[in-house]
């Protein structure tokens, strides 16, 4: 029998009760919320169980919503699939902007490596537990991060190129 | 602090320094990279090794990346699909039409079954020219150069026909929201014909020169092996994990434009060793001649895009001379379309895995946050693991069977 959503909503709820919330179905995937602290605990469950049986962790990646409230500025959004009944789920952990830090699934998932290296490169969520967490794709030397929204796409200190020449204000770009 | 965050040379250094051997001789680090003719790309290994052979390897990744992730957060939607060119530039038909499945999929648009049956023709045209890059490259890592001259003028034929499709070669930025730009020309399809013609007793050849060689056997199999549970837990999709013997292919699990109406099987091999990631690929290769000529011959007539004024370009002379048109032209241009607020998840097998597009809108003119899943990066960080204690010719020739792509690796 293929796996259901309510049935994946039930057996989380019952399992783990407040630290999962928010089911809905977006599109063609069931998403919902964990608990930050909760995560690598429900991912075990969801990988190991035997009627979840979500086997592979398809991707994940970091958010920054600057405008929420603070203890929601940030997110890690997980991608999960299940190959054998071809069910996949959404799974979105929100951390505070003080201090962005969720357990590592790197020791669950041999692939959430390098995906948390990359988060960890441009969205500086700390993942408590990975064996190698340094920058990847931008150089050591780097400070910032650059896929938060503060960071601007243009350096703004260049002065080879005059915005006004191109009709850009910066209202209109 | 731990020691794996040492640049490697340094932690490698240390080893070095106790591994001493009586007789003079000590380990060494080889450079591998980032500009290495074998690398077929922008990527640097350093590695340990005992003589000739490896210990241990730290890849440095990023030599190419260009923030597409970031960008993407400053362009309206139709400004992405060149983003997603630069990619996997071997297959840029692939991402192209991934990318637009994945804003039909958002905007709710449901594209004519022509236009998905020429989308399945380009994306399989693409996924063979990905495949004769790969396995006649591996040809070249292990010696035969013959093999790469002689198909690599039939690539050359399938660029053609891209150029008669959308008027580019290798980054294509092919085809519009709801379909294509422009219908194909008699030409393309007379090109395509061509193809489907000459090309497959030249795959056969290819094929027969290397597949059986003793020479290319040996150098092969049982090289840079690796277990389906291993391939599975690093992330692998598309031929490699297919090699070691998982039948996981998006377009039967999950199928995207029409690939339910065609008829193919799913080649796999067993070990997940260099050799069957050859076979997979060439395999591959044949099945999608046979969907492009399945395709071609069950083309249904009807409009090459979907009916979608607010986000398709009307036709120029309509513009110059119908109010609507103009208006639209004006809203499409400036970035001026309606957007739902919502999130998608959309992968696409492309020519090496799932390749997934996670966008996220909150219903101005650029996307909040657009995610892309490129398998590349994802299994590329098992090459280490693949590669400890084998020799390092067989280094190079597994980094080549991985089709390891830097743009895609990096975005």
């Amino acid at each position: 029998m293929a796996l259901d959503n309510s049935t994946i909503h039930q057996t989380l709820a019952d399992q783990f009760a407040t630290a999962v919330s928010d089911f809905q179905q977006i599109h063609d995937i069931l998403t919902f919320e964990i608990d930050s602290n909760a995560i690598s605990e429900v991912m075990l469950f969801l990988r190991d169980d035997k009627v979840m049986r979500f086997n592979f962790l398809t991707t994940l990646c970091g958010m920054h919503f600057p405008d929420a409230a603070e203890e929601r500025q940030f997110a890690v959004v997980y991608h999960m699939h299940n190959w054998i009944d071809n069910v996949r789920i959404r799974i979105k952990c929100f951390l505070p902007a003080s201090n962005p830090e969720i357990d590592t699934v790197s020791d669950l998932f041999a692939s959430a490596n390098w995906q948390e290296r990359e988060t960890y490169d441009f969205f500086g969520i700390i993942f408590k537990g990975h064996p190698q967490l340094k920058r990847i794709l931008n150089m050591d030397e780097m400070v910032s991060f650059p896929m938060r929204k503060e960071f601007p796409l243009e350096d703004g200190g260049r002065t080879d190129k005059d915005d006004r020449f191109f009709g850009r204000t910066i209202d209109n770009c | 602090m731990s020691d794996l965050l040492l640049p490697p040379e340094l932690r490698y250094a240390a080893i070095i320094e106790k591994r001493k051997n009586e007789d003079g001789s000590e380990l060494s680090i080889l450079n591998l990279g980032p500009t290495h003719p074998a690398t077929h790309g922008i990527f640097q290994n350093i590695l340990l090794m005992d003589g000739e052979r490896i210990i241990d390897g730290e890849g440095t990744v990023g030599y190419i990346h260009r923030a597409f992730e970031k960008i993407a957060e400053n362009r309206p939607f139709y400004q992405i699909t060149p983003l997603t060119d630069r990619m996997n530039y071997c297959s840029s038909p692939i991402n192209n039409m991934g990318w637009w499945m994945t804003l039909e999929k958002a905007l709710g648009i449901e594209v004519p079954k022509r236009a998905q049956y020429l989308r399945v023709i380009v994306m399989e045209l693409a996924r063979i020219s990905d495949h004769i890059i790969c396995n006649s490259v591996l040809g070249v890592d292990t010696g035969a150069l013959t093999g790469f001259l002689y198909v690599f003028q039939y690539r050359e034929k399938i660029y053609e026909i891209y150029e008669e499709i959308c008027g580019a070669r290798l980054t294509t930025n092919m085809g519009r929201i709801g379909g294509f730009e422009r219908e194909w020309s008699p030409l393309a399809f007379e090109k395509l014909n061509i193809l489907l013609e000459e090309f497959p007793p030249i795959w056969r050849e290819f094929e027969n020169l290397l597949a059986r060689n003793r020479i290319f056997m040996d150098r092969t199999i049982n090289v840079g092996p690796i277990s389906a549970e291993r391939a599975i837990s690093y992330g692998f999709t598309g031929p490699n994990l297919r090699a070691a013997g998982v039948d996981y292919d998006i377009r039967v699990m999950q199928p995207y434009s029409s690939y339910e109406d065609f008829d193919f099987e799913i080649p796999v091999g067993k070990s997940g060793d260099t050799y069957d990631r050859f076979c997979v690929r060439n395999e591959e290769v044949w099945q999608s001649l046979s969907i492009i000529k399945q395709a071609l011959a069950k083309l249904p007539e009807g409009a090459y895009h979907a009916d979608v004024p607010d986000y398709y370009l009307p036709p120029k002379d309509e513009v110059y001379h119908n109010m609507e048109a103009l208006i639209y032209h004006f809203k499409i241009v400036m970035g001026e379309v309606p957007v739902p607020v919502t999130e998608v998840y959309h992968p696409v097998e492309g020519g090496n895995g799932e390749l997934g597009f996670y966008l996220v809108t909150d219903g101005s003119r650029t996307a909040y946050r657009l995610h892309f899943r490129r398998p590349c990066f994802i299994y590329y960080q098992a090459f280490n693991e693949m590669v400890r204690g084998q020799m390092l010719s067989d280094a190079i020739a597994t980094l080549s069977s991985l089709n390891v792509i830097a743009g895609e690796l990096d975005a």
